[in-house]
């Protein structure tokens, strides 16, 4: 199944090379955890300190347990802040 | 120690200035900047007067903390009754004339008065001169700037000034200082207009030295300098993406004000985005991002600088903007772009540069010309009207060409000079103002952010995010997360960023500071400079006392409990995307408990022991 993924801020060299944006479509097993999307774009704990699907926050202790559906928008921050 | 225990009083209409002590136990119970200067302003001024009137006063103040070496510290304030709002007004702003104020001597200045012709102040430490400005006067800031500069053949000198926005009267006009910093919001530049205060030049060469205890000072402000270099946010998000950073993040979570806030989401977030700011432009092979910028003081450096494209239609014949200067925030980013529909990074730019250039706030103005926007598609504003221009949503040359109308007051640039509110009541559709007590809102649309709700009814100031920022827990999870979409535990979470940002505001310090530093940073290094004993406690009870000694002065000038509210859009109409969908604020079940957390009555009035337990009465 097919869902999208976006990295922003610091984060965005770690999309595939040539990506245009912030976004790329990733194929995953049915059943994958977010938390396995997270490990296959090599991201650690750290750096994923803003971990959203379909724009709701998702905590650390939840990652491993949550189970991605299709088309699932995976968008990750590394720790920001603004005003 | 730290303040210089000197207050400047200048009387314009006499033209004349005294030297007066600062009032030491009114510095230690408010702080400085917006604590003080409030106090100064509530004792001093009816809260009834009007705005404009030569018996309202104007009060430049710094902090205890402003020019010392603790990092950020270079901020000032301007503090008056708002010609927007008919509130307290305290606009906050950095750059460097903060500090050279309080280098030349001085803890504040009290402009009181009206002059009969235009005049500038101009401080040289000791010597000050209230002096003609009638060649300044019909300039822009940045040309004032550089008169001013060749007038006095000194490059080191600082300068804050008005525009011709404010001269013609717009209602938000800023006080900007070095060019592109603002005492933005409010309409504070508006007031200084109303007095024949063109602007303050200052050369301050004294330093601060009155430190109460400097070793321990310098101990206090290095190991805060290191919590700043040590967060990720300070050290490293900021100062890249600046506030902009946010643009993505809150259009993800379904809180972007989009089309006068209409929506809730943009689809051309991305593109006026702070990692927009870097993307190479095909056009001319540069980024829109110059650099970044630094006020005085400052180790965090989240200021942008942008160039805009030579060919952008907005410049293309006009190369006094082809430098570089001030370039977009957030909350210029989304007033002047999702709010209008606009996704062109450099016609974002453009209006930016031209609400620095003649002194006017981009928040206020973005907002009131989406409200504009809205109601000439709802055929309530003509193109007649408009000077033939199509002021729909969407239109990157409508935005141009009415930023440079309002900037001189002229057409219907002048009308959007009034506000959204008057302007929706003007036209006939007040319900699309989109303002708390007469100001506009900011960057986050309550729907998606519950807290913000209230944060912004609540506000002293009118619609602000800068009084009580609860989008860093809601949103952001600084210091920790909570849901954005819920509204259990918002009273109290609103209570203390209320409290705590009112005493930073007070200090000489810049609030960012607060996305890596506790009260338990700021508090040594208050009491390490400051005479007296200051602690984290003292410093949220200080905060607590301005908030109060704030909302007094709002109720003796006759608002009341029914001003804490939200336009109806925002009550009533469900937000149509996002995880927001089908939400709206609920206002409702979070103010009482404000209320009785605050110690205020049903009706939003402090209660006696409420105001005794604070030394208000």
């Amino acid at each position: 199944m097919q869902v999208t993924f976006k990295l922003y801020a610091s984060l965005m060299p770690l999309l595939p090379p040539g990506t245009k944006g912030h976004a790329v479509n990733v194929d995953i097993d049915a059943g994958s955890s977010l938390q396995q999307l997270i490990d296959q774009f090599n991201i650690d704990d750290q750096q994923a300190f803003l971990v959203m699907v379909n724009g709701v926050y998702v905590p650390p202790d939840a990652r491993h347990s949550y189970v991605l559906k299709p088309q699932d928008v995976v968008a990750i921050w590394p720790k920001v802040a603004g005003g | 120690m730290a303040w210089t225990e000197k207050v400047l009083r200048v009387n314009l209409t006499a033209r004349t200035t005294f030297v007066e002590p600062l009032n030491m136990e009114w510095a230690n119970q408010y702080l400085g900047q917006r604590g003080l200067g409030s106090k100064y302003l509530s004792e001093e001024i009816d809260p009834k007067v009007e705005p404009l009137s030569p018996e309202n006063k104007l009060i430049m103040i710094t902090g205890p903390l402003t020019g010392t070496m603790a990092a950020t510290g270079g901020r000032y304030s301007i503090v008056t009754k708002s010609p927007l709002t008919s509130a307290i007004a305290c606009s906050n702003s950095g750059g460097f004339i903060g500090a050279e104020i309080k280098n030349a001597g001085w803890d504040m200045i009290i402009f009181e008065g009206k002059a009969d012709s235009p005049v500038y102040l101009y401080i040289e430490n000791d010597d000050v001169k209230i002096l003609p400005a009638d060649d300044l006067w019909g300039n822009s800031v940045w040309k004032t700037d550089e008169m001013l500069h060749q007038k006095h053949q000194d490059p080191l000198l600082r300068v804050a000034c008005i525009g011709r926005s404010a001269e013609q009267q717009c209602l938000y006009a800023s006080v900007i200082n070095d060019l592109h910093r603002a005492a933005g919001r409010s309409g504070v530049g508006t007031v200084m207009a109303s007095k024949n205060l063109k602007a303050v030049a200052v050369r301050g060469t004294k330093g601060v030295g009155n430190i109460k205890d400097f070793p321990r000072f310098l101990n206090a402000t290095n190991q805060a300098k290191q919590v700043l270099a040590g967060d990720s946010i300070t050290h490293e998000g900021l100062p890249t993406y600046g506030t902009q950073v946010l643009m993505n993040v809150i259009n993800e979570i379904g809180a972007m004000p989009t089309r006068n806030m209409r929506d809730v989401q943009f689809d051309g977030a991305e593109r006026i985005s702070g990692e927009a700011m870097h993307q190479i432009r095909a056009s001319d092979n540069k980024a829109n991002l110059t650099t970044n910028a630094a006020c005085f003081g400052c180790t965090i450096a989240c200021g942008r600088i942008s160039t805009i494209d030579k060919g952008h239609f907005s410049i293309q014949n006009k190369p006094e903007y082809w430098h570089a200067s001030g370039g977009l925030e957030y909350e210029a980013a989304w007033a002047l772009g999702s709010d209008l529909g606009i996704d062109d990074l450099d016609a974002l730019t453009y209006a930016n540069f031209i609400c620095n250039e003649d002194g006017f706030d981009p928040i206020s103005f973005g907002s009131t010309l989406a409200a504009a926007m809205e109601m000439y598609e709802q055929g309530l504003i003509s193109k007649a009207q408009t000077g033939g221009i199509e002021l729909n949503f969407g239109n990157a040359e409508a935005l141009v060409k009415m930023v440079e109308l309002t900037a001189k007051g002229e057409g219907f640039g002048k009308e959007l000079g009034l506000g959204s509110k008057r302007l929706c009541e003007k036209y006939g559709n007040p319900d699309l103002s989109m303002t708390v007590k007469g100001q506009e809102f900011p960057a986050y649309d309550p729907r998606g952010i519950q807290g913000m709700g209230l944060t912004y009814a609540t506000s002293n100031r009118g619609a602000c995010h800068l009084r009580g920022y609860t989008v860093s827990s809601e949103v952001l999870g600084v210091p920790e997360k909570t849901d954005p979409l819920t509204t259990e535990g918002k009273p109290e979470l609103a209570k203390a960023f209320q409290d705590a940002t009112a005493a930073i505001d007070s200090s000489g310090l810049c609030v960012f500071t607060t996305f890596a530093w506790t009260l338990d940073d700021i508090a040594p290094q208050l009491d390490a400079a400051c005479q007296g004993d200051w602690t984290a406690e003292k410093l949220l009870e200080v905060g607590e006392r301005i908030w109060n000694l704030e909302r007094q002065f709002n109720l003796d000038a006759g608002l009341t409990g029914k001003d804490d509210n939200l336009p109806k859009r925002l009550l009533k109409e469900a937000a149509k995307t996002g995880p927001a969908k089908g939400k709206v604020n609920e206002l409702g079940k979070m103010l009482p408990e404000y209320y009785q957390l605050r110690g205020w009555t049903a009706d939003g009035v402090p209660k006696q022991e409420t105001l005794q337990r604070l030394g208000l009465v």
